[in-house]
């Protein structure tokens, strides 16, 4: 049968394989590359030679001072990556990441999913107005932000103001090793909890009124209704919010690139910060493998999520 | 649907404007701060409403500064990188969605791929090529490398793989060419999607600081973010109502972009997921 069915798509092709159709298709291929050249060759000299060109540096002991001379170069095989876990400044960094990852994620996801399932359920005017107020953050530039959140931070700025208001004396946020973290995640939080909760918004609105209406005939109250229904129906949207956070997130960088430079003793010091500080030192070799290892953390977790979040079959 | 009670409903109010609040603080401090001398900024505990209200803090960006210069580069590069790949994206999405060549699924698989590739990957290989073609401290540096995102074709090539075969068929069979297919029929059913990688990119663009912070290496140069982090450290760390007003000078013109146009911000980021 199959062979028949391969034999039988032989003989139609040759049959229609005369030159016009042929040329056609020719003329086809050149005006389709014709189309796709300005974008190919920006990406394959500003994408693709680059990602090329640091994983093979990642096998080699490449130094800036080689750039001049790269056949001095040695090849070292998974060197680079063996060293880098011994590296006890990267260890730490991954730590710091996996710190910044579990805690922001999380926290990040309630906080969205609580605004948008009461800016959908629980109101109907100014929804704009606050939909605009909560994603105002998202698109507001780093280096701005970090001028006014370093007077939030401060030992005596607002939170510290706002905290001692109820009776806490807040910490040193952004000197002391043990706070500089949670800040970088309330920070993080801020910054990022508009676009999840837009998201969130556009997958409340999906879910039909009723099968809520039908939930709650049969007498569920409305947090069944919410754990029941509404979070399970949401699944695909949470996913696409868990993995989108998680691919920035774990490339955590910007906040302690302007807060902290990584510190106070390394403690807000991420693989993406610690990659960049190698790349300053020239230490080429190091930054492509550790940049890798970032690359293939962030496959992996997507890839963890998909099957965490995935419809669970009928019984 | 039941809807809350009132009371519930009240509950719901309070604690959606408290939040808010809260979200927008930080930008009424800014605002506030940059009309604040010196010597107030400095006193604690902070004040909110200025005693005096002072204009020297915007006076030193426009005059001692050369904030026309910096603005002027953040809209050029800005400009260029949002036509540029508005024109480069919707081609190569045209081709992947419509037309049929040798190593489509592998141009398209590696767009995908390089979806998820981290910044830092190919931030010094990219610094070394732009160095070798001798583009430091110019615009093409600035521009050139950003009209290769992965996001922007993924997004044109899936909206336009939602246009209808038939309607490129039939202008095919009265004899349009390509081109004219792509910029009569193609184009003008992209409204939206051009629209929301216009914003995005934009965004992306004017807020993107460690590039240029590298590449622009002369203060003719300078975007905004670069002069505003370049300016936050050293000497002028405790300039704070300068400094304020530099975040007031970067933050104010996106904010009004996107009070004007929030409709399409929203419809960008749930068509993309994509911030």
């Amino acid at each position: 049968m199959a062979v028949t069915r391969v034999a039988g798509a032989g003989a139609l092709s040759r049959s229609g394989g005369d030159g016009t159709t042929r040329a056609r298709r020719r003329r086809m291929t050149v005006v389709a590359y014709l189309f796709a050249l300005p974008f190919i060759l920006s990406f394959a000299v500003f994408m693709v030679f680059p990602l090329v060109s640091s994983f093979l540096m990642s096998f080699t002991d490449f130094r800036n001072s080689d750039i001049e001379s790269p056949l001095a170069v040695k090849f070292v095989a998974l060197d680079q990556y063996l060293r880098l876990f011994e590296n006890q400044q990267f260890v730490r960094s991954l730590l710091n990441t996996v710190y910044f990852v579990a805690v922001g994620i999380p926290l990040t996801m309630v906080a969205a999913l609580a605004l948008a399932v009461a800016l959908n359920n629980g109101i109907t005017r100014f929804r704009t107005a606050f939909r605009v107020g909560f994603y105002a953050p998202v698109i507001t530039s780093i280096v701005a932000v970090a001028v006014v959140w370093r007077f939030i931070l401060q030992p005596d700025g607002l939170l510290n103001t706002a905290l001692d208001a109820v009776g806490i004396q807040g910490p040193d946020w952004l000197n002391d090793p043990l706070w500089s973290m949670p800040a970088m995640i309330l920070m993080a939080i801020w910054r990022n909890m508009g676009t999840l909760m837009i998201i969130f918004l556009a997958g409340l609105q999906n879910i039909p009124a009723s099968v809520l209406e039908a939930a709650a005939v049969d007498g569920a109250t409305a947090w069944q209704r919410f754990v029941r229904v509404t979070l399970p129906m949401l699944r695909p949207t949470l996913l696409l919010g868990a993995v989108l956070l998680s691919v920035g997130y774990l490339q955590f960088f910007e906040e302690p690139f302007v807060m902290t430079k990584g510190g106070p003793l390394d403690s807000t010091l991420s693989i993406s910060y610690f990659t960049y500080n190698q790349f300053g030192f020239g230490n080429y070799g190091t930054a492509s493998a550790a940049s890798y290892v970032l690359f293939i953390a962030i496959a992996l977790l997507s890839i963890v999520q998909f099957r965490a979040f995935r419809p669970k079959e009928a019984p | 649907m039941r809807k809350p009670t009132i009371p519930g409903r009240a509950l719901v109010y309070i604690v959606l404007v408290i939040a808010v609040v809260a979200t927008l603080i930080p930008f009424v401090w800014m605002y506030l701060g940059s009309a604040k001398t010196q010597s107030e900024l400095l006193r604690r505990p902070p004040t909110w409403w200025p005693k005096t209200f002072t204009s020297e803090n915007f006076a030193t960006w426009f005059g001692r500064l050369n904030f026309q210069t910096f603005f002027l580069n953040s809209v050029i590069v800005a400009v260029f990188t949002v036509l540029g790949t508005l024109l480069f994206c919707s081609m190569v999405g045209y081709a992947l969605a419509k037309l049929d060549f040798a190593g489509k699924r592998i141009l398209f698989l590696l767009v995908l791929v390089t979806l998820m590739v981290p910044g830092v990957v190919t931030f010094i290989p990219l610094f070394v090529v732009v160095s070798k073609l001798g583009m430091v401290s110019t615009y093409p540096a600035l521009i050139i490398p950003f009209l290769a995102g992965p996001m922007g074709v993924f997004l044109m090539r899936q909206f336009i793989s939602e246009i209808p075969d038939a309607l490129i068929e039939a202008a095919r069979i009265d004899g349009a060419g390509e081109v004219r297919i792509f910029t009569r029929i193609i184009l003008p059913l992209c409204g939206p999607a051009l629209a929301t990688l216009a914003i995005l990119t934009f965004l992306g663009s004017w807020n993107n600081f460690l590039w240029p912070l590298v590449v622009a290496q002369t203060e003719d140069m300078y975007t905004l973010p670069v002069a505003l982090s370049l300016y936050s450290v050293g000497q002028n760390a405790t300039n704070y109502g300068v400094l304020l007003a530099g975040s007031v000078l970067v933050i104010t013109p996106v904010l009004l972009l996107f009070v004007a146009l929030q409709r399409y911000f929203i419809q960008g980021i749930t068509a993309t997921g994509i911030k």
